[in-house]
């Protein structure tokens, strides 16, 4: 158990994926451990979402494989994943905009109960599902806005929801696709600090743009460029980089 | 109470009061149009679960409202000719008994359903309606060239069929049998709407992505909605043809899959009434300006069009306002 890398509970091995003769993902291998948050950082284009979805499942990779707690999930769909234990949310949010908050995150409650072939139960007031619901609206601090329709929500406030609905899931480790973009200053310090206490509960891959989130939280940064993971390191070792800062942060701050 | 719940409930006691006024008035025509309201709605209560709930626009369901007519008509067919249905390996006979003829078209129709949706559940879009309609289509060509039941010009029963204790001929019983039938119907499609089934398939028609990542199978949801659709169809089908004591391949046609469709539409799309809503708008207006005009559908198209340009919740929405979320 010495080597940090035999449980760390998301092992990507090598994996690439073209689309004709753009390579989105070239020989990528990234790993998530125990209580740490790692940030996956790049420029627009880097591959980020790509390598996202093929973690998630509902891309294959051409070649590599995925290791997930130990078990080999390059062959299994988004379903069985999240099964696993993956829990997502969105870059762009797929709520459900019908619903109201609180059926959103029931929904997430019935996903990690499985019983949904039941046809007679009033799912609104099953309390094994409303409980675990209810908890995960408190966490985000979405209480107050159970009742409201989705689409009613505020951007930085379905936000929340989508983590809301994956806490609902319990999961093993967190996939993270820009849970900051487009909040407000003190949004992005709220979420801040309640990712920094998550990653004690479950570990988070963390696609992120906004740099002062990734610095302050990140255990460990991975810097992605056309495909490529360049470089990974502590916050430190990334920003001392010379290739990091010449790919990537050289350009932000020209900006 | 909601006002929806209030006007559900108020089109329900009147879809009952003027089969009674009717029957006291002896005026058997209105209660035969009565019944056709109730059974037409039948049917499209069923597709309301796979387009209502689950958003699949199945352009083919006909195929089970015919699957159902077809159960009633074979079945009856062999009664009454004391023909069995099949001697070898084992016998069957017809029967002229509702309530089995019922249980046989509900399950047919719940089979082809899940053999028609495994296959075409595999796509969406305009794939899926299109591959509807080849799948019911198809069945449509074929019975017309089964003339081992009479093909082209379809079956006819000479007398009703029965039902234990009741005298189906008298035009009031047969009407309250096709009635409570629907009412339990709704009450079963009210109770899956609110059920985790329901919460599940009404998330996979607005968010497919977010079911996957919460580890839920749109495609199983969608299948299993497909064939209860499918069922009640079939069933709102044996019921018809016991109505006119007839079934022919009209009944499988894409046209009775569009009229299906336009009863949703017309009443509101995902409403647990909008069916009854519209059969009854449909049925009124077949009664009202078929007499006048032989082209009364054109004042029918104008309502669809009218319903669906500035009422997205049909007649219901229109009266009633927007869908309350329930709690």
């Amino acid at each position: 158990m010495t080597d940090p890398r035999t449980n760390a509970v998301l092992q990507v091995e090598g994996i690439s994926k073209s689309f004709g003769a753009l390579k989105a993902s070239d020989n990528v291998s990234i790993d998530l451990r125990p209580g740490e948050i790692h940030a996956l950082i790049g420029p627009n284009g880097a591959g980020k979402s790509t390598l996202i979805k093929q973690i998630s499942g509902s891309l294959r990779p051409d070649t590599g494989r995925i290791e997930v707690l130990g078990r080999d999930v390059t062959e299994l769909d988004t379903v069985a994943r999240a099964r696993l234990g993956l829990g997502r949310t969105f870059q762009i949010s797929s709520l459900a905009m019908e619903f109201t908050v609180l059926q959103n995150v029931v929904l997430g409650a019935l996903g990690a109960q499985g019983r949904v072939f039941s046809f007679f139960r009033n799912v609104m007031k099953d309390k094994t599902l409303l409980e675990p619901a209810r908890r995960a609206l408190e966490r985000v601090g979405l209480q107050d806005e159970a009742q409201r329709r989705t689409a009613d929500l505020s951007h930085g406030q379905r936000r929340q929801l989508e983590v809301a609905v994956a806490l609902t899931l319990n999961p093993k480790l967190f996939l993270m696709d820009e849970p900051m973009a487009g909040l407000g200053a003190s949004g992005s310090k709220t979420l801040t600090g309640f990712l920094d206490e998550l990653r004690h509960e479950a570990p988070i891959l963390l696609v992120e743009h906004d740099m002062d989130a990734v610095f302050a939280l990140a255990d460990r940064i991975s810097v992605l460029v056309y495909g490529a993971v360049i470089a990974t390191g502590t916050a430190d070792e990334i920003r001392a980089n010379p290739e990091v800062r010449r790919a990537y942060l050289g350009e932000e701050d020209a900006a | 109470m909601t006002r929806e719940n209030l006007f559900n409930w108020a089109l329900a006691l009147a879809l009952l009061a003027v089969p009674l006024w009717a029957n006291a008035m002896d005026e058997p025509f209105i209660i035969t149009l009565a019944t056709k309201v109730a059974i037409l709605a039948l049917a499209g209560v069923g597709l309301n679960i796979a387009l209502g709930i689950g958003g699949l626009v199945s352009l083919g369901h006909a195929a089970f409202f015919g699957i159902g007519g077809y159960a009633m008509g074979i079945l009856a067919a062999h009664a009454q000719n004391y023909e069995p249905l099949m001697e070898v390996p084992f016998l069957i006979e017809g029967t002229n008994q509702m309530p089995v003829i019922w249980l046989v078209a509900t399950v047919a129709s719940a089979l082809v359903a899940l053999v028609i949706g495994a296959l075409s559940l595999r796509t969406s879009g305009v794939y899926f309606i299109m591959i509807t309609l080849a799948f019911g289509q198809m069945l449509y060509y074929f019975a017309i060239s089964w003339s081992a039941y009479g093909g082209e010009d379809g079956l006819s029963i000479w007398v009703r069929n029965e039902f234990p204790g009741l005298n189906t001929l008298d035009p009031i019983q047969f009407f309250m049998i096709a009635y409570v039938i629907l009412c339990l119907v709704l009450v079963f499609s009210a109770r899956l709407g609110r059920s985790p089934f329901g919460l599940a398939l009404a998330a996979a028609r607005q968010t497919e992505e977010r079911v996957m990542t919460v580890g839920l199978t749109p495609f199983h949801l969608r299948l299993v909605a497909f064939v209860i659709s499918g069922a009640i169809t079939g069933l709102a089908g044996a019921l018809y043809a016991d109505l006119n004591r007839f079934v022919s391949p009209t009944m499988l046609s894409w046209h009775t899959s569009g009229e299906i469709m336009v009863f949703v539409i017309i009443g509101g799309v995902g409403r647990l009434f909008g069916p009854v809503v519209g059969a009854a708008v449909y049925i009124l207006l077949e009664h009202l300006l078929g007499g006048i005009s032989e082209y009364w559908q054109i004042f029918l198209g104008l309502l669809l069009l009218l319903m669906v340009l500035f009422a997205r919740g049909g007649l219901i929405g229109a009266l009633t306002g927007r869908e309350v979320a329930h709690d």
